[in-house]
């Protein structure tokens, strides 16, 4: 083990704000490739470094072919994406098994369902790809003034389909409230594209868990459209996987919503996990926390994290701050952590972000060391506590000790 | 009835990659099983050094000298070897580590020290006791290890280690600093008991003579300039409040 390396920043608050407003953009400068595309695109000017100018559309042929020196891809091995970004999304996607209690309806429709689309838009092409190729897709509705006590749990089991794409729609009804696991398993090369409708102070809490075989490819655009009054939290769990890209987003549509997003991921040797949050903030007196934490080991392990924050000018009150914390657990692993703040006023409640990226802390290692553990497990004791706090997030008891045993046999595969 | 022998130990500290400052320069001390000894010198004298050297800290090199646990070499042995061996240090600054609640903590150590899980039952009603001994409130239990806690809490979790852990020698580390002084009194019982349950042997690390008042030690030893200059009995503790360091430091 070579030095301690610690790299960002923190700022806790804004200094130098004023009722102006300041744009606080961290290196979000693109290599000029990005040009809008498609409709939507009216804000949207060549090279716009603003999230708010990132082109969106429904469709495929919109989007410009990927070189992977775009803002949004250029830490993403394209080589390594199967084909998910090049090839038509005609293959088979695995199946979508849903089991719900009562109260919850669940459909499968098809692509021209007027409830498609409502809470989102895709923002890249391998989102695009999915959109413009899948057939049928699965609606899950929690209806009104439900307020679940078993949770609903959606199953993805890939069997090795290839070059599949696919559709789920989750809308909670106004008043209602309702907890979502949806658990990815098995093989698949796979583009997914995941809304969330979350109605008028309804609550909706969704834990995705990635935790795939080793040769699975999985891109999931996963969109989250907030009502008045309404609460969202979003758990994001990557385990396993060859690569795997999620891409959680907020859109706050009417005010007085909040949003928790979590994440946590366990990076091994060769594997590329990549996580890019959205929270939009246009929307006065809005709240969004982001936390987001990953450990890596072994060679050619690489996180990638993006957290892009935007508070536009009429967002009054706003209240965000965004965490990323990553823990290399060895030499050879590598983690990239950019968080982006742009805020186009003063006027609000606060916001910052934060991010680390370092090894184990010596000092914490002779703590425990000193009262007896070895050194194997001193170390499985603070990474498990780094972790903990976001496993603790889900608030369901076997699924936590579930996730927990996965992780402790990631540190099993380790030197650690 | 067990022995620590520190012989003629010499101690750097490691400053950066190339360069090492010589701290302790001869240490000579035997302690054994139910004796309280402590070391008293001024700031800057090495006393912190001995201990944080005896408990294995990475930062500190043996140039030469021994430290033997009842015949043992303890600088062959690993920091968690140590501790395992019944060496304890109380340190005099306690590190947070998010995430790992007292309880999972205080039930690993106890396991790693003995060798197996402690019993569930009476491992419970055992750390609800010392707690209550210590007036720690309950609720620090399902706290993360040392988070948030004041100075004087983190002091007396020290202590609760001490006591659950079972030492055969507690190292105290400057324990009594930066507590008032109910909190040295409920620190130094923890100790006491400790001392007479355990026949543990104490090592009190101090500046100052104020925890004497509490913890009554038989030797008292003189420590400047990295190693002992004198020794005597209590009353050399008491010259040295009146006195001060004046005469050892020749200033």
């Amino acid at each position: 083990m070579s030095e301690n390396k610690t790299l960002g920043h923190q700022d806790p608050a804004i200094p130098g704000m004023d009722q102006e407003g300041e744009k606080l953009a961290t290196e979000h400068v693109s290599d000029d490739t990005i040009k809008p595309a498609g409709h939507n695109t009216d804000g949207g000017v060549k090279g716009d470094p603003s999230r708010a100018g990132r082109p969106t559309s429904y469709k495929v042929e919109d989007f410009e072919k990927l070189t992977g020196r775009e803002e949004d891809w250029r830490f993403t091995p394209l080589k390594r994406l199967g084909g998910l970004h090049t090839e038509k999304l005609i293959g088979e996607a695995p199946a979508v098994d849903v089991k719900a209690p009562a109260g919850v309806t669940v459909e499968t429709v098809s692509r021209d369902d007027a409830r498609i689309g409502t809470a989102g838009i895709p923002e890249d092409i391998v989102a695009a790809n999915a959109w413009s190729n899948f057939s049928e897709a699965t609606v899950v509705t929690v209806e009104k003034e439900q307020e679940l006590t078993e949770r609903i749990d959606i199953s993805i089991n890939g069997k090795g389909e290839k070059l599949g794409a696919q559709h789920i729609l989750i809308e909670t009804k106004p008043f209602s409230k309702a907890v979502v696991v949806l658990r990815h398993t098995g093989d698949a090369v796979l583009s997914q594209n995941v809304e969330f409708l979350v109605g008028d102070s309804s609550e909706l809490h969704v834990i995705t868990v990635q935790q795939w075989e080793d040769t699975a490819i999985h891109a999931s655009a996963q969109y989250a459209t907030l009502g008045r009054d309404s609460k969202f939290k979003h758990v994001n769990i990557s385990l396993g996987g060859d690569l795997v890209r999620v891409t959680p987003s907020t859109k706050f549509a009417a005010p007085g919503a909040e949003t928790e997003m979590y994440g946590l991921y366990f990076v091994d040797a060769k594997q590329h996990i990549e996580n890019r949050l959205f929270v939009d903030h246009s929307i006065p007196n809005c709240k969004s926390r982001v936390t987001y934490k990953g450990a890596l080991q072994g060679k050619g392990a690489h996180s990638v994290w993006v957290g892009d924050v935007l508070i536009g000018k009429d967002a009054d009150g706003t209240d965000t701050y965004e965490l990323n914390r990553n823990l290399l657990l060895e030499d050879g692993p590598r983690a990239d952590s950019v968080p982006n703040l742009e805020i186009e006023t003063g006027l609000i409640a606060g916001a910052g972000h934060a991010s680390t990226t370092g090894q184990l802390d010596p000092e914490h290692l002779w703590y425990l060391q000193a009262r007896g553990l070895s050194q194997p497990e001193a170390r499985r004791l603070v990474v498990r506590g780094f972790l903990n706090e976001i496993i603790q997030q889900i608030r369901i008891e076997d699924l936590e000790a579930e996730l927990t045993d996965a992780l402790e046999a990631e540190l099993a595969l380790g030197n650690n | 009835m067990s022995t620590l022998e520190i012989k003629d130990l010499h101690v750097s500290v490691i400053l950066d990659d190339e360069n090492t400052k010589q701290i302790l320069k001869g240490v000579n001390l035997t302690i054994n099983s139910g004796e309280i000894h402590a070391i008293m010198g001024p700031n800057g004298s090495g006393k912190s050094t001995l201990a944080s050297t005896i408990a294995g800290h990475p930062k500190y090199v043996v140039d030469s000298g021994e430290i033997l646990l009842d015949g043992e070499d303890v600088t062959e042995m690993s920091v968690d070897e140590r501790a395992r061996a019944g060496l304890f240090l109380a340190m005099q600054y306690p590190v947070e580590i998010p995430g790992v609640t007292m309880s999972n903590f205080l039930r690993s150590a106890k396991t790693a020290v003995d060798g197996e899980a402690p019993a569930l039952r009476t491992w419970t009603k055992d750390v609800k006791a010392a707690m209550s001994d210590l007036q720690i409130d309950p609720d620090f239990i399902s706290r993360n290890v040392n988070e948030g806690f004041s100075g004087g809490e983190k002091k007396r979790h020290e202590i609760l280690q001490l006591e659950l852990l079972k030492p055969k020698f507690g190292i105290l580390d400057e324990t009594d600093s930066g507590l008032d002084v109910d909190a040295l009194k409920i620190v130094s019982a923890g100790v006491n008991r400790a001392h007479e349950k355990n026949d543990m042997g104490v090592l009190l690390i101090t500046h100052y003579t104020r925890i004497l008042k509490y913890i009554k030690p038989e030797f008292v030893h003189v420590f400047v300039d990295g190693k002992m200059v004198d020794q005597g009995g209590p009353e050399l503790a008491d010259r040295l409040e009146e006195e001060g360091y004046v005469s050892y430091v020749g200033k």
